[in-house]
């Protein structure tokens, strides 16, 4: 097969996959708002109830009810809802009398932010692990390795966050408990992007500040994840090095290491660079937890907000979102992996 | 790659110092005094909408605004933006002298017409205000100098406690009309001792003292109020000098830190634990009901389940509340309860079961306090099989009176009117009763418009007295708030739970 012709089965490919995950974004996306918007209308629990205080009649409820627009059949409120989201409205929230696209699309940067730096931090550690446990294989420090994997994936996030509180916040304190970013700073930021927005701003006081804040939440959120690519990493590279390339290197002289780092690592890395993509929207998920017990600003703190007041404009938005995300994740991972993966690349 | 112990160290301590360059340093005087608040902010109107009818707000809400009539520490009225008011002979009008001399936080003059738009707006239907069905009993509110009259639609014998209590808040005309209720969530101002710097939803409000407030210019110039609602990282706040103030965090925590480098301050509040009975299947049986009050051993409760920090009640007043009545007693008393049960066939052998409903971590050891009620009651002969529900579900299945036998929640009354404690809680047609005896609702109806406020609150005391003796529903105890400070601040707490920062003092 000739260059130009593996570049159209590769066009091919990544025109296909795109088609079909597209149409299947718009079915999921469809779904979940349908879910979302009938779900959270089942459950026990309605706006109404929570605000009204003991003393209101029949009357008052109605009167809220139609206030809100939770007067008409479900399927006419739907109607409108649906409505309102495809020409970019997707309602006002109960409690903070807010438009929720803004609200939504105002929390996302610090929610994105923070699933970035757990990502970045757990790559680091988990590629770190593996790469000293290839290195190391066989011995002790492999063994202590796996070990501190087991430990990583059977303590849940929030748990590490708990910990993580007691060591850095109170006993050491390093970091910073709560929120995103100490209050009496000044922020010039246009966006809502403060981290990105203070590193190319030069701001580098706000800087250490934001990271400060984020680390904390960043390192439990990663902490699992990095157990999850430190094993599958390490896996990898072990198979890798028997092959007979990586054997070729060592007759040609390279250390242990540099043969890994050099020879084995790029083809072992693939089906990590897979697993990195799908835990992001895990990962995305895992915030919520993380951002209500660190009161970090994020989208994750208002929905659990959100379902306490039953502020079911907000919910649906929230959800919506997510979903979007999740979908254009795995949008995104699809094509990488079409583009990366040598046998769709060759055709 | 060399990568030994000591160049891991070198990497970890870089890490560590670069990160740590955000900290604030707390000194040892106390500059910008920081609060770990257990809530949320979610909108600054506090007249509309679920914020407003949440009392864990209302501190916030109390440093930037100011309510009509002020409320006190000990839960008593006191002049604030009225001075006076009362309602002419024959109760037909309400009248209410404005304070003169105050000002909004932008500076403009604070008037009479600013309380009469304030009390029209939520008298509107319109408006969406949770509280309407009270500030809809006044009507044709008017300014007549610096006097505001409104004539009354409905008697309320509660309508000027209803103006320290939920959205009873002056907002200001002019400004809200110019900026509109979007403009006004933004940037909201009002009479109050703090006004808002910055506002980070889901995060803090930075508040600035107010140096022309009426009351008095509060002590600390700067107040950070950050939004912690996990009860860990709030300790941890406090613990690590993060934050100065912080309240509702588990009492053995509070004793722990309180013994330490923090001092602490716990105090009765305004909030009850009680079990709602419902008038369905077993609780039919006065017998039953009757053991089950008797068999609770309240006093044990607290002193075991909450370290103490709880006020053993038999009524659903608390002692600070105007219907309080002493006398009215319902004795831990476990031979009565078991001869009580044997009178109409059960006994340990053969037991009384029914339902009980409890939140799971919505208040201090709820669940476990039902725990404990519930074993406290196999004792005697009654086997209660409990279920978890979220308020939320409270919430519905009372308003649609679908409340199993017996139901755990608490009840909050700050004004400590009698309306807004056995009343609601208790007249069968609201609908957030869910005992509908024709006896009670017989004696509870005259109250509700009695003019003659002496013979009211006996009327209330009496109608206490009777749910106590049917045992209608079993009150528990009324909860302490715990709140840990830094030893720099002095904190006065306030028996409506509202933990209000121009309120501390430096030490």
């Amino acid at each position: 097969m000739s260059g130009r012709q593996r570049t159209e089965a590769t066009d091919n490919a990544v025109i296909k996959v795109l088609a079909t995950r597209l149409l299947t974004t718009l079915v999921t996306l469809a779904g979940v708002a349908v879910i979302v918007f009938f779900v959270i209308r089942v459950v026990p629990g309605n706006p109404i109830a929570m605000m009204l205080p003991p003393g209101a009649t029949e009357e008052d409820i109605a009167r809220l009810s139609a206030l809100y627009g939770l007067d008409k059949p479900l399927v006419t409120q739907f109607g409108i809802w649906i409505t309102g989201v495809l020409q970019g409205d997707f309602g006002t929230s109960i409690t903070t009398r807010q438009p929720v696209l803004d609200l939504v699309l105002g929390r996302l940067p610090a929610t994105l932010e923070l699933a970035i730096m757990a990502l970045v931090i757990a790559v680091a550690l988990g590629g770190t692990a593996a790469l000293i446990g290839t290195r190391f294989r066989g011995g002790k420090r492999e063994g202590a390795i796996d070990i501190a994997n087991g430990v990583a994936l059977s303590v849940p996030d929030f748990l590490w966050g708990l910990v993580l509180i007691l060591l850095f916040g109170v006993l050491w304190p390093v970091f910073h408990i709560s929120g995103r970013v100490t209050p009496s700073l000044d922020l010039p930021f246009t966006t809502d992007f403060y981290l990105i927005e203070s590193l190319i701003r030069l701001r580098l006081d706000l800087t250490a500040d934001l990271v400060a804040h984020m680390f904390m939440p960043a390192l439990a959120l990663a902490i699992p994840l990095a157990a999850i690519i430190g094993q599958l990493l390490k896996q990898s590279l072990k198979e890798t090095m028997n092959l007979d390339y990586v054997t070729l290197a060592r007759t040609k002289g390279y250390g242990e290491t540099q043969v890994i780092l050099r020879e084995a690592l790029r083809n072992a890395a693939l089906p990590t660079i897979t697993l990195v993509g799908v835990q992001f929207s895990f990962l995305i998920g895992g915030t919520v937890i993380i951002e209500r017990l660190f009161s970090y600003e994020g989208l994750g703190n208002m929905a659990i907000d959100a379902v306490i007041n039953r502020d079911l404009p907000l919910i649906q938005g929230i959800v919506l979102l997510f979903a979007l995300i999740f979908t254009m994740l795995n949008l995104i991972v699809d094509l990488l992996y079409a583009v990366l993966n040598p046998r769709l690349r060759h055709g | 790659m060399n990568l030994n112990r000591r160049s891991l160290l070198k990497i970890s301590a870089a890490t560590m110092a670069a990160s740590s360059i955000g900290l604030p340093s707390f000194a040892q005087s106390i500059d910008e005094l920081v609060i770990a608040y257990n809530v949320n902010l979610p909108s600054w109107d506090p007249t509309v909408g679920p914020s407003a009818v949440n009392p864990t707000i209302q501190g916030i809400y109390q440093s930037v605004f100011d309510q009509y009539i002020l409320q006190q520490p000990d839960l008593s009225p006191a002049p604030g933006l009225l001075t006076e008011w009362g309602w002419n002979e024959d109760r037909t009008q309400v009248w209410m002298t404005v304070r003169e001399g105050v000002t909004w936080h932008d500076g403009s003059p604070f008037t009479a017409e600013d309380v009469a738009w304030s009390l029209a707006r939520v008298a509107n239907p319109e408006t969406g205000s949770p509280i309407q069905f009270v500030w809809g009993t006044l009507a044709n509110h008017r300014v007549e100098g610096n006097r505001v009259i409104a004539d009354v639609a409905q008697f309320d014998p509660t309508i000027f406690k209803w103006m320290y209590f939920l959205t009873g808040y002056v907002l200001p005309k002019a400004y809200y009309e110019k900026v509109g209720p979007e403009g006004f969530e933004a940037a909201p101002i009002g009479t109050g001792p703090y006004m808002v710097d910055r506002f980070e939803r889901n995060a803090f409000v930075r508040l600035k003292a107010n140096a022309n407030y009426w009351g008095g210019k509060p002590d600390f110039e700067t107040v950070t109020i950050k939004f912690v609602t996990d009860a860990t990282a709030r300790v941890a706040e406090v613990e690590s000098g993060n934050s100065h103030v912080t309240l509702e965090m588990p009492y053995e925590e509070y004793d722990r830190l309180k013994s330490g480098a923090l001092a602490g301050v716990s105090a009765p509040i305004s909030d009850i634990g009680m079990i709602f009975l419902n008038d369905i299947e077993v609780m039919n049986d006065p017998n039953v009901r009757k053991a089950a009050a008797h068999a609770i051993d309240k006093q044990a409760i607290i002193d075991r389940l909450l370290s103490g920090y709880g006020v053993k009640i038999d009524t659903l007043q608390t002692p600070e509340y105007d219907a309080y009545d002493p006398s009215v007693t319902v004795p831990y008393d476990e031979a009565k309860a078991i001869e009580l049960l044997a009178a109409s066939g059960y006994s340990r052998d053969n037991p009384v079961r029914f339902k009980i409903q409890t939140t799971r971590g919505f208040k201090p050891k709820d669940f476990e306090m039902i725990q404990a009620i519930v074993g406290l009651w196999r004792r005697v002969g009654i086997e209660a099989e409990i279920e978890v529900y979220e308020i939320a579900k409270h919430f519905e299945l009372r308003g649609a009176d679908q409340l199993a036998p017996a139901a755990f929640y608490n009840w909050g009354n700050s004004v400590g009117d009698p309306t807004t404690s056995t009343g609601f809680a208790m007249f069968g047609p609201s609908p957030h009763s869910v005992w509908d005896g024709a006896d009670l609702i017989g004696m509870i109806g005259p109250l509700w418009g009695e003019q003659d406020e002496a013979k009211r609150i006996e009327g209330w005391k009496a109608v206490d007295r009777y749910i106590a003796e049917n045992a209608l529903v079993i009150p528990l105890l009324q909860y302490v708030q715990p709140i840990l400070h830094a030893p720099g601040v002095v904190v006065t707490p306030h028996a409506s739970g509202a933990l209000l920062p121009h309120l501390m003092k430096r030490a």
